[in-house]
């Protein structure tokens, strides 16, 4: 097994999701973006601990999933209220703090 | 060097003993009891008086009456120390000048020995230090302190228990009462005194106190103003006292070998008395020391607070001249005769300063008691003339006579000034020409104590008045006639004066009695007498100025018993190494007989005027007169001129307003308004006009191109800057990600080719 196939697989993972990021106007679509992120880390953190034999990598990856999961409920909420107030949870239309 | 130090005689091998001891009964060491309890009581009236039942007064009632009975106890304690006592002397060492003037000090050191009776009981307490020099606290109790400690704690209780009546429903009572106690307080410290800085705090206490007494009714301005001048004029002395407690500060160091200097009483005494002083130091300090008498005791020509002092409650009035105040100038003479003594030379002189001043101030009371309207005012400077009596007793170094006057006058003086109270107390005035006049009848108590307070000030055998003045008499030692000799020196014109007065002073009194109980009444209303609270102390009062005077039955006085002679010399004057060795005149049956007959001739010239000739004026016009119509000031222009010059005291206010104040506040404000304009403005200007220059130059180039210019560019930049960096802030979320982003990777991509 070649860990550079994991981090191939990664990267185009992170590309994805930061490509969602900025070019995404959906905010859930967004949200689902960031998780992509993550994800690649995580895929990046245990297959550097499988590949040096060591639990680390897994126990960052739980964190991260952890983490994650909290964060969507926040986006979540952050995305319903939004909707809520606007009636729309397009990005681009929200741009109170221009300068 | 040989003009300066003489050997000092007295330091023995032994040291300079002091006359003093660290040893004594219990009381007689607790003397500082008696000042802190109206100095509580002080306190106590201040915070807790308005909330009592009576004000306060009873508390000051309490604390004096306590203080009294103490000072009774130690003054028996005192009887029996004075001859029973043998502890331990205290010795100093002295430095001691040979006659090349090299000092050598006295290798023996301070110590004790057993020591002769009559030694005053010491105390004291460390007060604080500095630099290694100590400055103690404490009580030097003799003869002299417990006589002052009886005679200030008895008038001031009975001047409490009568003002509780005269300043009764007064705005102020509880404050007055309060003032009462710490002017009871400080007197009682001052004459505990063990050093002199301990009686310059009293001292300056006490004028405080006068000062918020004097002024109690400040309301009016005449009362805030006489206060003002008693406070001012006292601060002219005071002055006095302060250069003299240092000049002996530092001599009594010069002679103390280990010491810097010297503030003990017993130690400065000791050493003016030893030689140990150079004769020099002493003139200034005992110079120095006088200007402060002469403004406390009110001496010519610093006596002219004193009538203005009477705008204060009359019981204030009665204290501050029986017992407190006046009388501490005195005091602080007995308390450091022996610099006085030395200072002067006293011993075998005809005439010093002190008496001069002392007989000067007699005759000029005396003569302005005639001219006065207000009752008060013929007591107040009867009061001078009586203080001038005694300051010239001590001047001519009858130091028991001066001391025994004080002590009896303080009860007819306070006597008559509580008796003055009460009348005006009925009529409401304390004018004798418009407002009294016949109130023997309305007033008997009043009368008959006013009445032995008159006799025995003229000094008529045997109230008391008249066994102090014969002694001092005796003591100027001015009498060859008929083996009254003796005393210090021939001091024939003191002996002059005190005659003079004598019979000033009876005369006064009589014009003042008749004027004020005889004839009719010339007031308003129905004059009543006081009630008993003070009736009391004036019957009280009255009777010890008809006793006090046996305390003190002169040498050889055949009438009584050897055992009752001198009693009052025998515990007062100290015989001990703070006290010079002075020599007592002989008592002579002469001179007694001719001041006698010279207060009689007083009385019968002043009498014939009044109860003759006035009397029958007044029966002839149908009305009281005061003073007849033809009378010698209308005939003769002499009399007249004296008169006036009597009417405007000597026109000395005038001096002090017009000249001395007057003389001195022009002159010194247009020389202040020429170093004003020509030094102090002048130098001003030229500063200013300079820095307005340099500030314009400043102004110019430094602060409008480079400061200015820095500042601008500065703002300018930033302006532009964030105009520039405004756009990037979209406020669109997406937007700052892709920057972050961005920066991520290039800053990855930094990393990469760096590592």
């Amino acid at each position: 097994m070649l860990l550079n196939q994991f981090l191939i697989l990664s990267a185009v993972l992170f590309s994805i999701g930061v490509y969602g990021v900025l070019a995404r106007r959906n905010g859930v679509l967004v949200l689902m973006s960031i998780e992509l992120i993550l994800n690649a880390v995580n895929i990046n953190l245990v297959a550097f601990g499988a590949f040096r034999a060591s639990v680390g990598g897994e126990v960052f990856a739980l964190f991260i999933i952890a983490v994650a999961a909290a964060e969507v409920g926040v986006g979540l909420a952050m995305v319903l209220l939004l909707y809520r107030n606007r009636r729309s949870i397009d990005l681009t239309l929200i741009d109170q703090l221009r300068g | 060097m040989n003009t300066l130090f003489t050997l000092a005689a007295a330091a023995t091998g032994d040291g300079l003993a002091l006359g003093i001891t660290e040893g004594g009964s219990w009381l007689l060491r607790n003397v500082w009891l008696i000042p802190l309890l109206p100095a509580l009581s002080f306190i106590g009236i201040l915070f807790f008086g308005k909330k009592m039942p009576r004000g306060g007064s009873e508390l000051g009632i309490a604390a004096v009456g306590i203080a009294f009975v103490l000072a009774l106890l130690t003054g028996v304690a005192w009887i029996d120390h004075r001859d029973n006592f043998h502890g331990d002397e205290v010795h100093v060492a002295v430095i001691q000048m040979d006659d090349h003037g090299a000092a050598h000090g006295d290798d023996h050191g301070a110590g004790h020995e057993p020591g002769h009776p009559s030694l005053a009981v010491h105390r004291t307490a460390t007060w604080f230090q500095t630099n290694g020099v100590e400055f103690t606290v404490g009580t030097l109790v003799d003869g002299l302190a417990v006589m002052m400690l009886l005679v200030v704690t008895l008038v001031s209780l009975l001047v409490h228990v009568y003002s509780t009546d005269y300043v009764h429903g007064d705005r102020r009572y509880t404050h007055f009462f309060a003032f009462l106690s710490l002017f009871s307080a400080s007197m009682l410290l001052l004459v505990v005194s063990e050093n002199t800085l301990q009686l310059l705090c009293a001292w300056e206490l006490v004028g405080v106190c006068s000062f918020a007494l004097i002024g109690h009714w400040w309301e009016e301005k005449p009362n805030s103003d006489a206060a003002l001048k008693a406070f001012l004029t006292n601060r002219v002395g005071d002055m006095g006292l302060l250069v003299g407690v240092t000049v002996l500060f530092f001599a009594a160091g010069s002679a103390l070998p280990d010491r810097f200097g010297s503030f003990s009483i017993a130690e400065t005494n000791a050493l003016a008395n030893s030689g140990a002083l150079s004769h020099t130091t002493l003139v200034v300090a005992a110079s120095c020391l006088m200007a402060a008498v002469m403004s406390k005791s009110g001496q010519f020509f610093l006596h002219t607070w004193l009538p203005d002092a009477m705008a204060g409650p009359t019981p204030v009035s009665a204290l501050i001249h029986a017992a407190t105040m006046v009388v501490a100038g005195v005091f602080m003479i007995a308390r450091m005769y022996g610099v006085f003594f030395e200072g002067f030379q006293i011993g075998g002189s005809s005439i010093n300063l002190m008496a001069f001043i002392g007989g000067l101030t007699t005759i000029v009371g005396a003569l302005l008691a005639f001219v006065q309207r207000d009752i008060k005012k013929v007591l107040a400077y009867s009061t001078i003339s009586q203080l001038g009596y005694m300051v010239l007793a001590l001047g001519v170094g009858a130091w028991t006579a001066a001391v025994f006057h004080l002590f009896t006058h303080a009860f007819f003086k306070a006597c008559l000034f509580l008796g003055s109270g009460s009348v005006s107390h009925a009529v409401h005035s304390f004018d004798m020409k418009s407002d009294m006049g016949g109130l023997r009848r309305h007033m008997p108590h009043t009368y008959r104590t006013f009445m032995i307070g008159t006799v025995a000030l003229a000094g008529l055998p045997p109230l008391a008045g008249f066994w102090s003045k014969d002694e001092i008499l005796v003591g100027t030692g001015g009498w060859g006639l008929m083996g009254g000799t003796g005393g210090n020196g021939a001091y024939t014109l003191m002996l002059g004066m005190g005659m003079l007065t004598a019979a000033l002073t009876a005369a006064y009194m009589t014009r003042c009695v008749y004027l004020t109980f005889f004839g009719e009444f010339r007031g308003h209303g129905e004059p009543h007498e006081s009630g008993p609270r003070i009736t009391g102390p004036l019957w009280i009062l009255a009777g010890l100025a008809i006793v006090a005077g046996f305390f003190n039955m002169p040498k050889g006085f055949q009438l009584a018993p050897g055992s009752l002679q001198e009693r009052f010399g025998h515990f007062v004057e100290p015989v001990a190494g703070y006290f010079p060795a002075i020599s007592h005149a002989t008592p002579s049956w002469s001179l007694a007989i001719v001041s006698t007959l010279v207060v009689i001739s007083g009385i019968t010239a002043s009498g014939w005027y009044y109860f003759v000739k006035v009397e029958a004026a007044s029966k002839a016009a149908g009305t009281s007169l005061t003073e007849l119509p033809d009378g010698p000031t209308t005939k003769y222009p002499l009399a007249r001129m004296g008169h006036t010059l009597l009417s405007n005291k000597y026109y000395l206010d005038h001096f002090y307003n017009g000249v001395v104040a007057d003389g001195t506040k022009g002159p010194l404000a247009r020389m202040a308004n020429r170093i004003n304009q020509d030094v102090i403005d002048r130098t001003v200007d030229v500063v200013g006009e300079t820095a307005v220059k340099a500030g314009t130059v400043v102004y110019e180039k430094i602060d409008q191109l480079v400061v200015d210019g820095a500042v601008n560019a500065s703002g300018r930049g930033s302006s532009g800057a964030g105009e520039e960096l405004r756009k990037i802030n979209s406020g669109k979320v997406q937007s700052y990600a892709a920057i972050l982003f961005a920066a991520a990777t290039v800053l990855a991509g930094i990393l990469i080719v760096l590592v």
